[in-house]
């Protein structure tokens, strides 16, 4: 009765914000100028350089059929060539382009048009957004407006220099969070060290690892760990790997074959050192077979089938797919769970997910696969940083609920702030 | 040796892990120079250790054949495969065409065995749904309701059955589904970064193989 109660309240809420978010503001018309007041040129802000950015007022009257020339000089006098046609449409209005002019709703009556300076230019790229220059060189600019046979030139010629910028500004708001978070969590890994017995909430597919690799021993079978099929730069792979030494260690005090057939040769190389370093740490380094840490193949489906053909004839007693998956993991785990194999996965893929929890006894889900090596290990340090990620998500959902709040009320702010360029 | 195998690996990511921290929100030239560099080193390590990889299929499979253990005429077939394949690259510069054996062996052999392996993901799926949606818990009769209207909303038939069928199926995807999701990503955001904080301060040294 409560889980219904529940499930009921959270698909109200949800039902009452696609309602509320249905709604649709009506906007006031634009008070705007009969001519062009205002032209301005600026180096493009949060860049690496080679591009330059106009901004003038809307004009009452601008429609499809209007258009905007500008032109290029290297000197206030001229001569001026063609570097773009803007029209007068939604795209080149500045409110489209936070990431240089804010959230300001001034915005609204503004367009702009970013050029780009190029060190060649060939005739026929002329006039379509670019212009030969480079940085550190002052180009001035004019601008024509027309409006079906009548023209109009701005009577005033602005000037700008490109350069590169040494911080993206428009990024502050993710270097904050991420100097907040990352400071939360290097504060907890330190308190760790003075209080090393944190509570951490029970994880059931890492309490299984140990019945999984006993169930192993017991019945003689070998265990594989599929380390996924991403490469060794994404963090699930690391992910992986790091439980790969935990289940390594345990595998090597059981005396139990470990096979590890790898997509990528460097994650092949990792694993090998890892398998390696872990049967020796424990005292067993002959417990170390090199040709079962192995490479197979890139190819996705030709790994698959290999992987799966291996289960088939070796009949493992407990597998781990652990790290990056996509279409091969179903494949995988149902023929791991046809041959009556434990299987314990882990996954950030949350398009996976499903087939893992469906197929799998065992599926630590998202987050739970970056713990695992902190929850198998039970160190201090590992520990601290998970409590850290705990309070990091307390923070987010403070936020989310201060978000729900202002943003009810009618206001952009929260949403400006999260915006992400 | 230990100074190798775990100083010299720690200190480099340490230094490249903040680099390219700061890097991110650095949008000059040199900034990005210096991607630019990272990635070219990524490519050609990964160039040697495909390499490396080479070597243990061969050394994996010419055991294999060596000694003769069940199943060793598999082992044959991929080497020999490996072998055609190779010079045959070789002969037709690369060109996959199928009027040249490269391109016919890729096109007429490896593309279709591929497909194979992936069409069996339906039969597979057809399994997996059939556990999942037996509804013998509250959660499991809740996934099953709202998975037959989420695939009888996405056929035709679903349209003809009443007009709202795509609309309520449209509404699970977008708000309960996308919720769920968000929860799982908001984490798996959180946790991708306490990692990577531990593998650049050296607290988790799991990958080099080991902690001390």
């Amino acid at each position: 009765m409560h889980r219904l109660t529940a499930v009921l309240v959270v698909l109200s809420v949800l039902f009452i914000s696609t309602v509320g978010c249905s709604r649709e503001a009506k906007e006031k018309p634009l008070d705007l100028p009969e001519t062009i007041e205002v032209f301005e040129a600026m180096d493009t802000p949060n860049d690496s350089g080679m591009s330059i950015l106009l901004r003038w007022n809307r004009v009452r009257g601008d429609s499809a059929a209007v258009q905007y020339l500008i032109e290029v000089g290297e000197s206030a006098t001229g001569p001026f060539l063609p570097a773009a046609t803007i029209p007068a449409g939604e795209g080149s209005l500045c409110l489209a382009a936070p990431q240089y002019f804010g959230f300001d709703e001034e915005n609204k009556k503004f367009r702009f048009a970013q050029l780009r300076l190029v060190p060649e230019l060939p005739l026929k790229e002329m006039g379509k957004g670019k212009f030969k220059g480079e940085d550190g060189k002052e180009y001035f600019f004019r601008l024509t407006r027309f409006d079906g046979s009548a023209r109009f030139v701005y009577p005033g010629i602005v000037s700008a220099t490109a350069g590169g910028n040494w911080f993206n500004t428009a990024k502050l708001n993710n270097f904050l969070l991420a100097i907040i978070f990352c400071g939360t969590v290097m504060l907890f890994i330190n308190l760790a060290k003075r209080n090393p017995n944190l509570f951490i909430r029970k994880i059931a597919g890492l309490d299984a690892v140990e019945e999984a690799i006993g169930r192993a021993t017991e019945m003689g079978r070998p265990i594989f760990f599929v380390p996924g099929i991403g490469p060794m730069s994404v963090l699930p792979t690391i992910a992986a790997v790091n439980i790969l030494q935990r289940v390594a260690r345990k595998v090597a005090e059981h005396d139990t074959i470990l096979r590890v057939p790898n997509r990528d040769p460097i994650v092949m190389s990792v694993c090998q050192e890892v398998v390696k370093e872990a049967c020796t740490s424990v005292g067993r380094p002959d417990a170390y077979r090199e040709e079962n840490v192995f490479f197979i193949t890139q190819d996705q489906f030709a790994y698959t089938a290999a992987v799966d053909g291996m289960m088939v004839r070796e009949k493992p007693a407990t597998n781990f797919f652990m790290g990056m998956f996509f279409a091969e993991s179903l494949l995988l785990a149902e023929v791991g769970a046809s041959i009556g194999a434990i299987q314990i996965a882990g996954t950030d893929s949350y398009a996976q997910l499903p087939f893992f929890i469906t197929t799998c006894d065992y599926t630590l889900i998202g987050e739970e696969l970056y713990a695992a090596s902190a929850y198998l290990s039970r160190e201090a340090n590992l520990l601290g940083s998970l409590r850290g990620q705990d309070v990091g998500k307390a923070f987010l959902i403070f936020i989310i609920i201060v978000g729900l709040i202002v943003t009810s009320a009618g206001s952009k702010l929260m949403v400006n702030f999260l915006t992400e360029f | 040796m230990v100074y190798l195998k775990r100083t010299v690996p720690l200190v480099i990511a340490f230094i490249l892990g903040v680099v390219m921290f700061f890097q991110y929100y650095i949008p000059h030239k040199a900034s990005e120079a210096v991607l630019t560099d990272v990635n070219e080193w990524a490519q050609i390590i990964a160039a040697f250790a495909l390499a490396i990889g080479l070597a243990s299929i061969i050394h994996m499979h010419y055991a294999k054949i060596h000694k003769q253990v069940p199943g060793w005429g598999f082992s044959a077939v991929l080497l020999t495969a490996m072998v055609v394949m190779t010079i045959a690259g070789f002969a037709s510069h690369g060109s996959d065409k199928t009027n040249v054996l490269f391109g016919w062996m890729y096109h007429r052999m490896q593309v279709p065995l591929t497909a194979t392996m992936f069409s069996m993901l339906a039969f597979f799926i057809g399994s997996a749904a059939y556990k999942a949606f037996r509804a013998r818990t509250f959660e499991a009769t809740l996934l099953l309701v709202a998975a037959i209207i989420v695939m009888i909303g996405n056929v035709p038939i679903g349209n003809a059955i009443t007009r709202q069928l795509p609309n309520v199926k449209d509404w699970i995807l977008n708000w309960p589904q996308m919720a769920a999701r968000r929860a799982i990503f908001f984490g798996v955001a959180l946790a991708m970064v306490a990692t990577s904080l531990r593998i650049i301060f050296g607290i988790e040294r799991s990958y080099l193989g080991g902690g001390e």
